[in-house]
């Protein structure tokens, strides 16, 4: 016996719409099992369903789909949900199609055999919605529950856990069982323990509670919170004292520990926009700090850091997650080409004399924004976001890291790890540090001052270079790139106290942070304008910066 | 030597001869400004809808040009320089004196060549979705009030996705301001309180998202149902969308439905991030309508690129354009005050179905479209208004401009108080 939709014998229900629905033939399809097979749709009218652009029909027939249970389910709901799912205009019927060049590879979804190959245009794709794509996630996670690897069932609990509804609970209370995996089990626990809160029997309850105390879980939160919260009347939706006490106890440690986690996150923020300006001003801290060269041209060799990230990204297409670790000595050595191009070819001639090499820089600086505009147009590039560098590290469920973040921290204190060594170890190193001391002495002791001058800039340019890289994962490449960023280069290099490394590190770590701390009172602007106002009572204080230099070197 | 002698001559006298020609033309064709930036920070954008104006123009002539004369388009660059703008307007409308004039973008460019519009009596097609607060008798506003975008879009959200708490995040300037305040009277009008709205403004170009998108994040964990009102400008929602991905923020948790992301915007950056967040418009390029597929097939023709996307702004251009064209025609002049006593009621049919419709305030009738941002760059349709949404230039949920009313039929003013029965010119504030 067929069942039409819509002439549904037995109880007269006004079906709620999508999920609601769903469980509701779910556990009519429990109670009264006889009637629930004149019920349920069969599959193949559930799947004639889809074929609509009605997306609260669709939701619907997505129900009628997943409470068939049919074998081929499954295949169906994944290939609704990578969008291989289409019906042939004339019939509307629903066939799995993948795209092959300009054809359309059809399958039938029923006996899952080929059904030939054809033109996409007599086909309709069934798209999906956000709300559509979460009940899909949701309904092949329950599939997933029974996978071999532990850690796609703990991936499929949590993702029941964005929306359980009573269907969901009954699974996991079946499944609550017979998991062997600690953590899982786990889960489920704090997911039946949350639906448990809503339980008949205030015993029950007050197990829920006493089971969610040391849990982090957001959604946790929010419901002890509303536990004892009073409503505008002064009564409590939750009739127990005793449930509501404990309900207290749990509430009081889990902030505490959310508000030690949220100033870990604060700081972890703050570290990594300290970060980024170390970066972006330990090359300047060199050229400007060591050789007293204002360099405006700073920013624009970031920037050009940056573009080759993008230019060794489309050489190496398939190994998106090496290039941009290939991109890194790229970077140095072409923005530290130029460096020394630039040296050569201008700052040379006007040591001693500031203003002229700051104009001069400047001017640098507009030619390479126009060659790159000339180059590769005023649009910003796509730079791609390797995979082992998307997404967080998830501490646990209050705190987690971005993992592009956290690499950038790293980064930077690689950076600054070789750079120290280089000045500090190498013969190079030593010159630099002489020529910066005492130019005329070094020269007398036969060191080619010339020839370090150059190699000076052009390391501190190199290292702009491999800043460029870093931003070019933070932030958009474009010919605009360096000026956003020459400007807190500068502040960095001034407060940290100018020709001093240590002083480049600790002052962009201390803007990074307090930024960070004053940004969720202040908002993102007057943060800023604060940290600028603090930086210039500060440089009235202490002209010479955090660290300024010593002796008589300062006087010169 | 003597030979470039001759060459530099006969170019000289060709160009002459060219000029003389051009001049003798010039007598019998109507002339078209197009004022957008090709040059700036602006030109990305602009530069596409200067192509289309040329398009359109080069296919009104290949019809005939308009009553028996042919158009001829005068392009000047503002250069992304907001005075630029009213000087190259003045040039236009003094110096070359043309009949019409297709132009701006940004609100500020066009605040900029307001008064000289007004002074000269010209006519101006500004095809940019924009904060309204705004009626001259000299503009014709073809792109979206915020009726016909902003809240149609806060409706989706509040009706559709079942949003109860909202985050209005916007760039710091003119159009995110008053657009969000716009939402925020509408949203408390709606019932909604205080304590579940955050309103979030960032500097143009702003990279670092990390706190705010954590605190959404918070914002968005409190149990109810959240969403995002972005009125983020350009750049900045790269990295923006970057971060929401990178801290998994899902467009499943919480949506994110921005007013300034277009396929243009798109077609520059890497997608994964964005995919599912949603984006209200009246056109999308992935329209299915015979009139859009033949619009895309003419563009691609003439921009001589397969690959270039079609977006809104676009469309406002091109029903502006093809309004314009009806009037003149109707008219029978282009003398600046018969075309606009002729524009009122005139009807031009949408590239994505429908009518639109000149209305006596000098804004359209729309639909409103919600997309959903695919990896490919373009939008599926999941929502569209039923029927066509009249633009309103005043807000009726901002206390100061709830009682004016623009009308330039009957009342003849852009800036009337219904309450106090007086017109205060054209312009507000």
């Amino acid at each position: 016996m067929q069942a039409v939709p819509g002439t549904r014998p037995g109880p007269r229900f006004v079906p709620p719409s999508g999920l609601g629905w769903l469980v509701l033939v779910l556990m009519m399809g429990m109670l009264w099992r006889p009637a629930a097979a004149a019920e349920t749709p069969s599959f193949e009218q559930a799947l004639s369903g889809l074929a609509t652009s009605n997306f609260k029909e669709k939701e619907r027939a997505v129900g009628d789909v997943i409470a068939v249970r049919h074998a081929n389910t499954r295949v169906v709901l994944n290939a609704l949900l990578e969008g291989n799912l289409y019906y042939r205009k004339s019939d509307r019927r629903v066939f799995i199609g993948t795209a092959q060049d300009a054809n359309l590879q059809l399958q039938d979804p029923v006996t899952l055999s080929p059904a030939g190959t054809t033109e996409p245009s007599e086909y309709s794709k069934i798209t999906t919605n956000n709300q559509l794509r979460k009940t899909l996630k949701s309904a092949l996670a329950s599939f997933d529950l029974a996978d071999a690897d532990p850690q796609v069932r703990l991936a499929a609990v949590s993702e029941m856990l964005r929306s359980l509804d009573a269907d969901g609970v009954s699974i996991l209370r079946a499944r609550e069982g017979t998991e062997p995996d600690e953590a899982v089990r786990e889960a489920i626990r704090t997911g039946l323990a949350i639906a448990d809160l809503d339980g008949e029997d205030a015993a029950i309850r007050l197990a829920a509670v006493e089971h969610l105390k040391g849990s982090l879980n957001p959604e946790v939160f929010n419901r002890l919170t509303a536990i004892v919260t009073p409503t505008d009347a002064g009564s409590y939706a939750e009739p127990d004292e005793k449930v509501r006490s404990a309900a207290r106890v749990a509430l009081a440690s889990i902030e505490r520990w959310r508000s030690l986690f949220g100033t870990l996150e604060t700081l972890f923020f703050g570290m990594s926009l300290g970060s980024v300006l170390v970066l972006s001003a330990i090359g300047l801290a060199i050229t400007f700090g060591v050789m007293g060269v204002i360099n405006m041209a700073h920013g624009e060799l970031m920037m050009l850091g940056a573009y080759t990230t993008y230019v060794v990204q489309l050489l190496m297409p398939q190994h998106i997650g090496a290039s941009v670790l290939v991109a890194i000595p790229v970077a140095f050595v072409v923005a530290g080409g130029v460096g020394v191009a630039i040296e050569r070819g201008i700052v040379r001639f006007l040591y001693g004399r500031p203003l002229e090499t700051l104009l001069a820089t400047f001017g640098v600086s507009l030619v390479l924004q126009q060659l790159v505009r000339d180059i590769f147009t005023a649009n910003n590039r796509p730079v791609e976001t390797p995979q082992w560098m998307a997404g967080s590290l998830q501490v646990n469920e209050a705190l987690s890291i971005t993992y592009n973040r956290l690499y950038v921290v790293l980064f930077m204190v690689i950076v600054f790890v070789i750079l120290q060594l280089v000045l500090k170890r190498t013969s190079l190193g030593l010159k630099v540090r002489a020529v910066a001391q005492n130019r005329a002495m070094a020269k007398s002791m036969g060191v080619r001052t010339e020839w370090v001058d150059a190699l000076t800039f052009g390391l501190g340019s190199g290292i702009a270079g491999v800043a460029g890289v870093a931003l070019s994962q933070l932030t958009n490449v474009g010919p605009n790139l360096g000026q956003s960023y020459i400007i807190d280069s500068f502040m960095v290099v001034v407060f940290g106290g100018v020709g001093n490394l240590w002083g480049t590190l600790i002052g962009g770590m201390s803007l990074g942070v307090v930024n960070q701390v004053l940004e969720p009172y202040a908002g993102a602007v007057l943060a800023k304008i604060l940290v600028l106002i603090a930086l210039i009572l500060f440089i009235q204080r202490r002209p010479r910066g955090l660290f300024p230099q010593k002796g008589r070197a300062a006087e010169g | 030597m003597n030979k470039f002698k001759v060459g530099g001559l006969a170019s000289i006298a060709a160009a002459v001869a060219l000029l003389a020609a051009t001049a003798a033309q010039a007598a019998d064709t109507i002339k078209v400004g197009v004022l957008h930036s090709l040059s700036g920070t602006m030109a990305i954008s602009e530069t596409t809808l200067k192509d289309t104006v040329l398009m359109l123009i080069e296919e009104q002539n290949k019809k005939g040009g308009i009553l028996g004369k042919k158009l001829e388009a005068v392009v000047v660059d503002p250069a992304s320089n907001w005075p630029l703008f009213a000087e190259k307007a003045e040039q236009l409308l003094v110096k070359d004196k043309v009949s019409v004039v297709f132009g701006c973008w940004t609100s500020v460019s066009r605040k900029s060549v307001l008064p000289v519009f007004e002074k000269n009596n010209g006519l101006l097609f500004y095809p940019v979705q924009y904060e309204g607060e705004e009626s001259s008798k000299n503009v014709f506003y073809t792109g979206a009030a915020p009726n016909q975008q902003a809240i149609p879009a806060v409706d989706y959200l509040m009706n559709d996705v079942g949003v109860k708490r909202w985050v209005l995040a916007g760039t710091d300037y003119v159009y995110p301001r008053t657009t969000n305040k716009i939402l925020e009277a509408y949203l408390k009008a709606k019932g909604v309180k205080s304590e579940d709205i955050m309103i979030n403004y960032t500097p143009f170009g702003h990279s670092d998202w990390q706190r705010i998108v954590a605190d959404i994040k918070k914002f968005g964990s409190a149990g109810k149902k959240t969403g995002v009102v972005s009125t983020i400008n350009g750049d900045a929602n790269v990295p923006f969308y970057k971060e929401l991905g990178n801290q998994k923020i899902s467009a499943e948790d919480i949506p994110v439905v921005a007013f300034s992301v277009g396929e243009e915007e798109l077609s520059g950056i890497d997608t994964k991030p964005l995919v599912g967040h949603l984006a209200a418009w009246n056109y999308f390029m992935s329209v299915d309508t015979p009139a859009n597929a033949e619009f895309i097939k003419k563009w691609r023709a003439f921009i001589k690129n397969n690959k270039r996307v079609t977006n809104d702004p676009m469309e406002a251009h091109v029903i502006g354009f093809n309004m314009w064209v009806k009037a003149v025609e109707k008219a029978k002049t282009t003398d600046v005050n018969k075309v606009i006593d002729t524009m009122v009621g005139i009807e031009v049919p949408n590239l994505t179905g429908g009518v639109a419709k000149m209305l006596p305030n000098h804004h359209l009738t729309k639909p409103v479209l919600i997309g959903e941002v695919r990896a490919d760059g373009q939008f599926d349709t999941v929502w569209q208004t039923q029927g066509l949404v009249p633009g309103d230039a005043w807000s009726d949920f901002l206390p100061g401009s709830k009682d004016i009313e623009a009308d330039w039929v009957t009342l003849k003013c852009g800036n009337y108080n219904t309450k106090t029965k007086k017109c205060s010119g054209q312009n507000y504030e």
